[in-house]
């Protein structure tokens, strides 16, 4: 009560004061946003964060390399394989271990299915947000294969844990290579379909094509990265830039647009499900035989010093920085999550907008909230 | 003494008891007469109006659950889903344990609201739908009131379900509630605008107000094959803003799920929410009610120039099926737009309605008359 009252006396008079969150149907999860509203019109967002906030980091201080990887699995929880290969690229870096081509190939179709699913869920959700419901069942209905393949392989179907330090967790199911190019053939033939009910919509176009356009100069300055900050024409995909695992050996196209508008961040996402079905395509028939994993010492101890990698996930650059002193659990360990860094440009791109574009804005910036907090 | 009344009406047909289904109007004159002839004529009109209070009552809870289900039935078919299919065959019987349910929920105070008009919205909500439930042409001779001003009527006692909402959204002393209830004020005054052109455009191809004679004048062809074109497009813009009337997709502002949580009823529960849940549903098939009595010939069966035989097996269909079947065809086409769409800004609908409708439905009406006059229609 105290706080609201504080609120009120914060905002202008005549502003309207409401609050989106922590439950409310649009932010996806626990963020709450204090909005100032002149009527229909948002006039500024505070958004306040923190209500799923378990200290991962910290927890990372206290447990072994191994064990960290079961804890990335909880940040971005829909781009669980990406957040894994980060921690392992870093750990792997630090050791100086040479990771054999089966290993690197296998987590890049991994990642690239788990970019799919993501994309296939931002695309329901946000159909949902627009008040088109049924994209909601049809982008599940997509999705629901791909988790099947992940059940199969990893025993997991959001929370995989699959790769590890030195490798893989388990080697791919004997189905994989056939369930994955049944999708890719499946999903081909299906994604028409995402246009038909929600990018061509002249209700949707409507809604989103100039709205909350977000200028190259402020992607770069905000560090908007993933496909929000390429809609903006801000060339940030790690894949290209630092090719880690074997995207150095696939072709892809950077999804670029200059527009940066609402439309454009969405349009991006559709645009990088056919792109990742590419680089699968290219990979899948060529899963080079050898082991899943190389043999590592029972206790891995990372040698003193700094280490860094940069991985792309589906929302953007997860960046993971550890410092070790020499024991067998690290010293600090930060995450740079992309949701956190995306969040902090809401503000800025849907003032003077409405609250319904608001919801389009937040939408498509693709929040993922336990991300946000870790 | 009411059964009895009933048998003895009944007995007095000179057909067979199942020719009522063409024509009701021997078996509500019948009761009339025997109510009559057994009380004096006060206690005759209170009876009278008490059996049709019942009927509606009853009608209007079995439309009310029927058209829940069908909403939920035709949205799973829509989403490769299945839908309820545990309560009752094919799980029909859904919405009537949801309903129990909603009936035994605590209705939650809300602190600070104005508790008055909080329990009134409501009943407004709910009384409009029965005023104008009462007006409309079910069969033949299956009529509450048929008045000289009847279109006239429902749409100004239509327009009055605007107060409930508005009322709703302001007692609950929420933000969420009260944003939901300015925007839903703001599209149902604009929309009722498109509603009336709309069916103005009919009234004067008709050339009559009272809702029996509109349909009579269809017994050689429906409004939207005899206006030529103007009828065809008043009868799309009626559809349309039929739709943005009853706050349902693409034009739920007023609720916007995603935006507003639930909009103008967040903080109702148990009954009354269930009130409003169902105003919203019969208001549906109050739109496309209207929209098959003036446009699609009511209870008028289907009938092709001199296809004498044809039109006899079109004839063998009661008129009491044709207009529940035009009707349900019209909220099949009210649910397609929901399930598909995706929801109109609030600046949208409103450019929508004043820039694009509104124009188009008066230059509408001026074609129409000018056909009337003209005698180019058929």
């Amino acid at each position: 009560m105290e706080e609201i009252v504080k609120e009120v006396v914060i905002g202008e008079q005549e502003e309207y004061i409401i609050n989106m969150g922590p439950q409310h149907p649009s932010t996806h999860g626990v963020l709450r946003l204090v909005v100032s509203l002149k009527g229909e019109i948002v006039k500024n967002i505070e958004p306040h964060i923190g209500y799923i906030h378990r200290g991962i980091e910290k927890m990372c201080e206290s447990i072994t390399y191994p064990q960290i990887i079961h804890l990335t699995d909880r940040m971005d929880y829909l781009s669980a394989m990406m957040n894994n290969e980060a921690v392992c690229l870093a750990v792997e870096k630090g050791l100086e271990v040479e990771i054999p081509d089966r290993i690197k190939v296998i987590r890049t179709i991994m990642s690239e299915l788990s970019r799919i699913q993501s994309h296939q869920l931002f695309w329901a959700s946000y159909g949902m947000d627009m008040g088109g419901q049924t994209c909601f069942f049809y982008g599940l209905r997509d999705r629901e294969k791909i988790l099947d393949i992940f059940e199969e392989t990893t025993g997991g179907r959001m929370i995989v844990s699959y790769s590890c330090p030195g490798g893989l967790m388990y080697d791919i199911h004997p189905n994989f290579q056939k369930r994955v190019k049944d999708f890719i053939k499946y999903f081909r033939g299906v994604l028409w379909e995402y246009d038909a009910i929600l990018s061509g919509n002249v209700i949707f176009r409507e809604r989103t094509i100039g709205i909350g356009t977000l200028t190259l100069e402020d992607a770069v300055s905000y560090g908007i990265t993933g496909p929000s900050g390429r809609a903006s024409g801000f060339a940030c995909d790690i894949r290209k830039q630092e090719p880690y695992s074997a995207y150095d050996r696939v072709k892809f196209n950077e999804v670029l647009y200059t527009q940066g508008d609402t439309y454009h961040r969405y349009l991006a996402r559709i645009e990088e499900m056919r792109e990742s079905m590419n680089i699968i395509d290219q990979l899948i028939d060529n899963i080079p035989e050898g082991p899943y994993f190389v043999k590592m010492k029972p206790v891995i101890k990372l040698p003193e010093g700094e280490y860094f990698q940069r991985v792309e996930t589906a929302r953007g650059e997860l960046d993971v920085f550890i410092i070790s002193d020499g024991n067998k659990n690290p010293y600090r360990v930060k995450f740079r999550s992309p949701n956190f860094v995306n969040l902090g440009v809401l503000n800025h791109i849907s003032k003077d907008f409405k609250i319904a574009d608001l919801i389009a804005i937040a939408g498509s910036l693709d929040f993922v909230i336990p991300d946000i907090d870790r | 003494m009411l059964l009895n009344t009933i048998s003895n009406a009944l007995s007095t047909l000179s057909e067979p008891w199942w020719k009522v289904f063409y024509d009701f109007s021997s078996l509500t004159r019948g009761i009339d007469e025997g109510l009559r002839s057994s009380m004096s004529e006060f206690w005759a009109v209170t009876v009278e109006m008490l059996i049709i209070g019942v009927v509606f009552l009853l009608f209007y809870a079995v439309i009310g659950l029927f058209l829940v289900i069908a909403e939920r039935k035709v949205c799973a078919f829509i989403q490769n889903r299945l839908g309820p299919n545990r309560i009752g065959p094919f799980g029909l019987f859904q919405t009537v344990a949801d309903l129990v349910k909603l009936l035994f929920k605590e209705l939650i105070p809300i602190k600070n609201a104005d508790s008055f008009l909080f329990n009134l919205a409501p009943y407004i909500v709910i009384i409009v739908n029965f005023m104008v439930l009462a007006a409309l042409p079910y069969g033949k001779g299956l009529h509450a009131i048929d008045f000289n001003i009847g279109i006239f009527y429902v749409i100004a006692v239509s327009s009055m379900s605007v107060i409930g909402v508005l009322l709703a959204g302001w007692s609950s002393n929420s933000k969420y509630s009260l944003i939901g209830a300015m925007r839903s004020g703001a599209q149902i005054v604009s929309y009722e605008l498109s509603i009336g052109l709309a069916i103005i455009t009919v009234v004067i191809l008709a050339g009559s107000m009272q809702l029996s004679e509109i349909v009579e004048a269809q017994r050689t062809g429906w409004f939207i094959f005899k206006g030529h074109v103007p009828a065809f497009i008043a009868f799309v813009i009626y559809v349309i803003s039929g739709t943005a009337e009853t706050n349902r997709g693409p034009f739920d502002m007023a609720e916007a799920e995603s935006e507003l949580t639930a909009g103008y009823h967040t903080e109702y529960s148990g009954i009354k929410f269930a009130f409003f849940y169902l105003a919203e549903y019969i208001n549906m098939f109050i739109v496309a009610a209207v929209a098959s009595t003036l446009f699609l010939g009511g209870w008028m069966p289907f009938h092709v120039g001199n296809w004498e035989s044809f039109n006899r097996i079109m004839d063998f269909i009661p008129p009491f099926f044709w207009f529940f079947g035009k009707t349900f065809f019209v909220i099949y086409l009210i649910m397609l737009f929901k399930w598909t769409f995706p929801r109109l800004r609030i600046d949208q609908l409103l450019t929508l309605e004043w820039k694009y409708l509104l124009p188009i439905n008066l230059v509408n009406v001026l074609v129409m008359a000018f056909l009337v006059l003209m005698g180019w229609h058929f």
